[in-house]
């Protein structure tokens, strides 16, 4: 049978690229892996049921009709800089060596694609199989020229690492950030990426990112997303955790047109663990949709996972979490929960937790509730005489300080509550 | 300080209280008691300003002003305090945040600057000791895994702490032990004075023997059916509510 080619798909290939760089960080054969299967799969729509919630391909007929890539460029990062962090700047695309602080700490490596030796070329897309989604093969096809980060084995990284994604554009743009990011043997990171907007025109990013966390290594993720209404952007965040590694990530999502996160996490050595959590707050027609992976491949493995969202007028938040226990992952623990409060009639959440467990000595868990504010807890607060805007401000930031409290960089947390108390 | 004139509110479309008339004054200690179901719960809510309330005839007039036009918040600004019978936990806002909101809102309201830090830890510190809540407990969340004794103290403690002029206890005495009894009963003791009025709804008239009211009154079927000293609520609980069920039963076929 011959697949009907996805017109919008090869729509976006004509015009992306004739201004997309041509690093090659992937082999000629990946390329063509990935050119196909765009062409016949196309970019995703609500009939795949990943995206049921993310009409991604109906955003591009409809918001990027016509992607000129009249990308604007940024002088400097210091309205996003938090303090005493590293800091590495991509614009669109592109990795800046310019505006960012490289290699000033000891123990960490930076290198731009286009600079990297082969045998770590080779591990650009050993996560991210380009067969797999429609805008892994997007941004494989036509990534620019992003960086690999290494923190070399035994460095005990105390200073966080700042990665500023901007992406700015004057009219229809389709960025493709990628970055390779690897902490090695007993090394540990604090690495905060965050994706920022400039300009006036839309902007589609597709970021992807893959993370080797290493045998007795940590790594603490955390994604900072506050976009405007012109930024529509995918985050897609794959990370394989070696033997008795430890990733944690914490997403927080307070803007964008359309946020859409993919966190797939592979625990492939023994005694791994992972937590992701996440905090979003969606408004107006805005859609935020996280879909997590947590893939326990082998024995004694823990994570743990807890999404809370906050949607207010006609906004849609979506929490899709899957968890994968093979057959030979015993004595996995893993533990789920997704709490979600509905501030208008009018918006919507979605939460999906899948559990497929293969291992029979194994405890799994989730749960989800979704509510509105609570009526008696503001009652409450109104007889102390605190007045009904700002008790509801209360009780929400006391419903998001959970996941708040996991940011451990003193700095970023108080930005965080600092943005979510005037969000919402 | 408060006039009830002839109350009567529903919830649900049905009536609850029907026709309240009460007055307190300043240093006045009124007790209304009463069965399951005559309404002493409802008429606090109605008070405190809960919306699900309907007030569908009558008037309350607080220091002058018609509380019935006001929403919760101002009723606790203009100084009435509700303890709740069931306080709400309230997970991620700590004790001593919601409280130093609480005073901050209502000083706003009153004109003021926001209290001092030092000021309002030394009350904190005066307030705490006479209900003898622990201090780890105001750093914790409100209500937050306390026990039932600990919630009704830490009902007292913001009533210590927030100043009231007229403070509504619902029910303050049930779930407690006699020593938490005590305690609650001191706090509001040490309270009390020329300036501010009690209105205590209990259901025993155990709380009685250490908030001395001045007046008791008896609520049955949403109405004030016999008022007195504190006599009554000895009489009360030598015969029981039967009696008076009996009697009022008879007069409303």
């Amino acid at each position: 049978m011959i697949a009907e080619k996805s017109h919008t798909a090869q729509f976006l290939i004509e015009k992306i690229s004739a201004s997309a760089s041509k690093v090659g960080f992937v082999n000629d054969a990946v390329l063509t892996k990935a050119l196909l299967y765009l062409e016949n799969k196309g970019i995703p729509s609500n009939k795949n049921e990943d995206y049921k919630y993310c009409n991604v391909e109906a955003v591009f007929k409809k918001e990027f009709k016509n992607p000129e890539q009249r990308f604007i460029g940024i002088e400097s990062i210091s309205p996003y800089r938090l303090p005493g962090t590293m800091c590495l700047v991509v614009v669109n695309g592109t990795f800046l060596e310019r505006l960012s602080d490289v290699n000033k700490l000891e123990g960490v490596k930076i290198t731009p694609f286009n600079e990297l030796d082969q045998a770590t070329k080779k591990k650009i897309g050993s996560i991210a199989n380009v067969e797999s989604d429609g805008l892994i093969a997007l941004n494989t096809a036509f990534a620019g020229n992003g960086f690999h980060l290494k923190i070399e084995k035994g460095t005990q990284l105390q200073t966080p690492i700042q990665v500023i994604y901007v992406s700015g554009s004057d009219g229809e743009s389709i960025v493709n950030p990628r970055n390779l990011i690897e902490v090695e043997e007993q090394g540990s990171a604090t690495i905060i990426e965050q994706q920022v907007h400039i300009g006036e025109g839309k902007v589609f990013s597709n970021l992807l990112s893959e993370k080797f966390v290493a045998k007795q290594a940590t790594l603490i993720s955390y994604i900072f997303q506050n976009e405007g209404p012109l930024g529509y952007s995918v985050n897609t965040n794959q990370v394989v955790v070696a033997k008795e590694g430890h990733y944690d990530n914490t997403t927080i999502t307070l803007g964008g047109q359309l946020v859409r996160n993919n966190h797939q996490v592979v625990l492939a050595g023994e005694y791994s663990q992972a937590h992701l959590n996440g905090l979003f707050s969606a408004k107006q027609q805005q859609v935020v949709d996280n879909h997590t992976l947590m893939d326990h491949q082998v024995p004694n493995c823990e994570s743990n996972e807890l999404y809370k969202g906050i949607v207010n007028d006609k906004s849609t938040g979506v929490f899709n979490g899957k968890i994968y226990v093979r057959k030979d992952a015993q004595k996995t623990n893993a533990y789920q929960s997704s709490k979600n409060i509905l501030l208008s009639d009018d918006a919507t959440i979605n939460t999906k937790p899948q559990l497929e467990i293969y291992a029979n000595d194994v405890k799994c868990s989730h749960g989800t509730s979704t509510g509105k504010i609570d009526e008696n807890a503001l009652f409450y607060l109104n007889a102390r005489g605190i007045g009904k805007e700002s008790g509801r401000k209360l009780l929400l930031a006391s419903f998001a300080q959970e996941v708040i409290d996991k940011i451990e960089v003193e700095s970023l947390r108080e930005h965080i509550t600092h943005l979510f108390e005037s969000e919402i | 300080m408060i006039t009830i004139k002839n109350l009567r509110a529903s919830v649900e479309g049905k009536e609850i209280l029907k026709g309240i008339n009460l007055e307190v004054k300043a240093g006045e200690v009124h007790a209304i008691m009463g069965p399951n179901g005559s309404g002493k719960s409802t008429l606090s809510s109605v008070l405190a300003g809960k919306e699900e309330y309907e007030v569908t005839e009558g008037t309350v007039q607080f220091n002058g002003k018609n509380l019935l036009d006001m929403p919760a918040e101002d009723r606790a600004r203009e100084g009435v305090f509700l303890a709740f019978q069931y306080p709400v936990e309230i997970p991620g806002v700590s004790n001593i945040n919601f409280l130093k909101t609480a005073i901050n809102e209502i000083r706003a309201y009153k004109g003021l600057d926001p209290i001092a830090p030092k000021d309002f830890l030394d009350r904190v510190k005066e307030k705490q000791k006479l209900v003898e809540l622990d201090g780890k407990l105001t750093g914790r969340s409100v209500n937050e895994g306390f026990s039932g004794g600990e919630k009704k103290r830490n009902e007292i403690f913001q009533m210590a702490m927030l100043e009231p002029k007229l403070a509504i206890l619902d029910e303050t005495d049930s779930g407690l032990d006699i020593d938490a009894l005590k305690i609650v009963a001191s706090g509001v003791n040490a309270l009390k004075s020329k300036e501010n009025a009690f209105i205590v709804i209990t259901h025993y008239q155990r709380l009685l023997d250490y908030i001395i009211p001045d007046f008791v009154h008896i609520l049955y079927n949403g109405k004030i059916v016999r008022s007195g000293g504190k006599e009554l609520a000895l009489e009360l609980e030598a015969k029981g509510y039967d009696e008076i069920k009996k009697q009022f039963e008879t007069e409303s076929v």
